[in-house]
């Protein structure tokens, strides 16, 4: 069995989807940071399966992926400088408690 | 046929690291698991002849953001108190695995227009050229600066002691 494009796309799609329940299922906020990390290199999996199957000269799905990955780097230094402002404040990363701003 | 016996050994790999992540109770395993995740897509890319990404995975992900996941666990020392499910956890699973057989069912119909081109052997020239090349992306290497200068003062502001 050769190695396909589909292979690539179903692999991300799992990673997602692992992902998605852990955005979705956890209390604590890290995790839940991590987890969209995960997500992140899903579709970074996704842009360059397209760029090596469907654009093998254009490079352009490596290009975006590039993108994705210091947009992904801003996220995660503002993402967990947030956690840690919150930790002093609530002495608690839960995020089922964290309620301040509900009215 | 090397290429495809890499492909299997990553995939599995990357997805039992993924579901360590996950599953996990202690917080500092599930960083370590998380690494793993991210060295095992590094791979990936390998396989999928992307070597200048595959060598920025390493160093951004596997180096810097893990080390960044690995300081807020520490400072926040939840890592006893583990990493336990919210009231969520069924409904979660279940919105994941219809969004994925939704995904999947997508992928498997489409068809796809497969190039036929071989891929570029060395990727990082090419990557340069249409990055600051004529006509390329120089504007959103620009804006990717200012977010970048933008998210450190804004880590900073947050992170400080008042």
């Amino acid at each position: 069995m050769t190695l396909g494009l589909e292979h690539y796309l179903i692999l991300s799609a799992l990673l997602f989807s692992i992902g998605l329940y852990g955005v979705l299922a956890k209390r604590n906020a890290v995790i839940i940071l991590m987890c969209i990390e995960l997500m992140l290199n899903a579709v970074n999996i996704t842009l360059v399966a397209f760029s090596r199957y469907v654009v093998p000269a254009l490079l352009t799905g490596q290009i975006f992926a590039i993108f994705v990955i210091v947009v992904a780097a801003a996220e995660v230094a503002v993402g967990l400088a947030i956690i840690l402002a919150i930790y002093r404040g609530l002495e608690d990363i839960d995020v089922t408690k964290i309620n301040l701003m509900k009215w | 046929m090397a290429l495809t016996i890499a492909f299997w050994i990553l995939a599995v790999v990357m997805i039992l690291a993924a579901l360590g992540v996950v599953l996990l109770r202690n917080v500092f395993r599930a960083a370590l698991s998380l690494i793993l995740c991210f060295l095992m897509v590094a791979g990936l890319y390998i396989t999928l002849s992307a070597d200048f990404l595959a060598a920025v995975q390493i160093l951004i992900y596997v180096g810097a953001i893990s080390v960044l996941i690995i300081l807020a666990i520490m400072m926040t020392r939840e890592v006893q108190r583990g990493s336990p499910p919210n009231r969520l956890q069924l409904p979660a699973f279940v919105v994941a695995l219809l969004f994925l057989e939704v995904l999947v069912l997508t992928l498997i119909n489409t068809p796809w227009q497969i190039a036929s081109t071989p891929p570029l052997a060395p990727t990082t020239a090419a990557i340069a050229t249409i990055l600051f090349g004529e006509g390329g992306f120089i504007l959103p290497v620009e804006i990717a600066a200012v977010l970048l200068l933008s998210a450190i003062i804004g880590a900073i502001v947050l992170a400080r002691e008042k």
